[in-house]
């Protein structure tokens, strides 16, 4: 009804029709240049066209100001993370998000898989024993991954490790050393207990500029090495080393030469007085 | 001979059987753990979307749920690019079927019908009398809601997948098994309505505050 038929400026001519289409994709970030030009055109001489694009502009600013995504409610998270077969439910446990009666007719069926993934589990360990430190590398990455959504990154959160240190007592077997590294440009943040291959581990939690390390430190987590040990899984890169009867396992989207930097830190502070 | 073979035959079943089931299940716990941390960050997405689609909080759970389900299922055959489309192209058949088993008892209006379908549709010019409409300036995203929540559903389907899931046009055609084509024009008509139930929501907020 607004519209004034053809525009005519030669050959390429837009209508209002066309425009009507358009002018989405033209806010939408959809067109090529030569297009955007010629709806910005036809806009401009076009003024039901004109006040139609200024309007689905404003509209479409005010959806994205008014931030209209829902958050999933936690319990749908439990109750998607307790129907997934995975040992891994345990990780959910101690950070009180595994609520059992909450779980659906599918709990059920998450206890059968659990099960049999924990049978598999222990076949896997004793027939592929040479597949254990690329499975423990994939779960220390996944538990760095999970470590980085939003509430999960520390149980204890202090720059001081004579707070971080003391707060591992009891919930392991090990006392995992806690180095303040700050002056050297990694900060400590906290820690956070873990599990990985189904048991727990300690996460000594570092900062460097935006970038988290997490330091998992257990008794046996892998096959030992005296060496460091590097590999990078979906973009993070990993070192592996054990010592004093430690494994440390470093986790990081750091650089690698930045990491190992990190782990010659780790490694000269465990040993204060080198001979 | 013969009594040979028969007796080698199920040892060597047995172990074929056994070193197929521990590799399958090594290769389960690492497919796992893989569609974990692929899938789940996107799970405000899905559920987004489920929302808008079921219209209610229940539903929609219930329906975010059976997509993670199925989408681990079918996790060996996808090859990606982005595993968001995949995710929500998963949710929208999980509602889609939902609608179907239920008899389309909560399908909207149109579900199927052509676009000019939507032109005769009274609510979008009835000032709704509802007490919130009085908040609508300091409740801007609620009312948003609640106008994108009385689209038509495929406009419905577009907006959301375009405005809040943030896909690409091509992305909405793969998840609506739709031509660019026609998500263009889908867009385009989802956008009049909501202006028209925009404007007429702020005319009649402007007509009880004066």
């Amino acid at each position: 009804m607004e519209c004034r038929g053809k525009l005519d400026s030669g050959d390429d001519v837009m209508n209002c029709a066309e425009c009507e289409i358009l002018l989405h994709a033209l806010i939408d970030g959809e067109l090529d240049a030569g297009h955007a030009r010629e709806v910005e055109a036809h806009a401009a001489t076009c003024a039901a066209c004109g006040e139609k694009l200024e309007a689905f502009r404003a509209m479409r600013q005010a959806m994205t100001g008014a931030s209209l995504k829902e958050k999933a409610p936690v319990s749908l998270r439990s109750r998607i993370e307790a129907a997934l077969p995975q040992p891994s439910a345990q990780i959910i446990a101690p950070r009180k998000f595994f609520q059992p009666s909450r779980r659906s007719f599918f709990g059920g069926l998450a206890v059968g898989t659990a099960l049999s993934a924990a049978v598999a589990a222990s076949l896997v360990l004793t027939v592929f024993r040479s597949d254990q430190e690329d499975t423990i590398a994939g779960e220390v990455v996944s538990a760095h991954i999970r470590s980085l959504q939003a509430g999960h990154l520390m149980d204890v959160e202090t720059s001081d490790q004579h707070t971080v240190k003391p707060w591992f007592n009891g919930k392991l077997d090990v006392a995992p050393p806690v180095i303040d590294l700050t002056a050297e440009g990694f900060t400590l943040v906290g820690g956070r207990l873990d599990y990985i291959d189904g048991e727990p581990v300690a996460s000594v939690v570092y900062q460097r500029r935006k970038h988290v390390i997490n330091l998992f430190v257990a008794q046996r987590l892998g096959s030992e090495h005296a060496t460091v040990t590097d590999r990078t899984i979906q973009g993070y890169n990993v070192r592996h080393w054990s010592e004093q009867g430690l494994d440390f396992w470093a986790v990081s989207d750091l650089a690698g030469d930045e990491l190992d930097e990190f782990v010659q830190k780790i490694s000269a502070a465990l040993h204060p007085n080198p001979s | 001979m013969l009594d040979r073979l028969h007796s080698e035959a199920p040892t060597l079943f047995w172990t074929a059987e056994r070193n197929t089931m521990t590799s399958d299940a090594n290769a389960d716990l690492d497919k796992t753990r893989r569609f974990r941390d692929a899938a789940l960050p996107h799970l405000d997405d899905v559920f987004t979307l489920a929302r808008y689609l079921m219209r209610n909080a229940a539903d929609a759970e219930d329906a975010a749920q059976e997509c993670y389900l199925r989408a681990l299922c079918h996790f060996d055959s996808y090859r990606g690019p982005a595993m968001k489309p995949w995710l929500l192209a998963i949710l929208r058949n999980v509602c889609y079927g939902e609608f179907a088993r239920r008899g389309k008892q909560e399908m909207p209006s149109d579900s199927t019908g052509d676009e000019p379908a939507a032109e005769k549709l009274p609510m979008w010019q009835e000032p709704q009398a509802s007490p919130e409409t009085a908040l609508l300036r300091e409740q801007d995203g609620a009312t948003i809601r609640r106008l994108v929540g009385e689209l038509p559903q495929q406009f419905r389907e577009a907006i959301v997948l375009r405005e809040i899931n943030d896909l690409s046009y091509q992305e909405i055609a793969e998840v609506s098994g739709v031509p660019v084509g026609t998500v263009m024009s889908r867009l385009a008509r989802a956008r009049a309505l909501l202006r028209s139930a925009w404007n007429a929501a702020e005319s009649s907020t402007a007509g009880t505050t004066s």
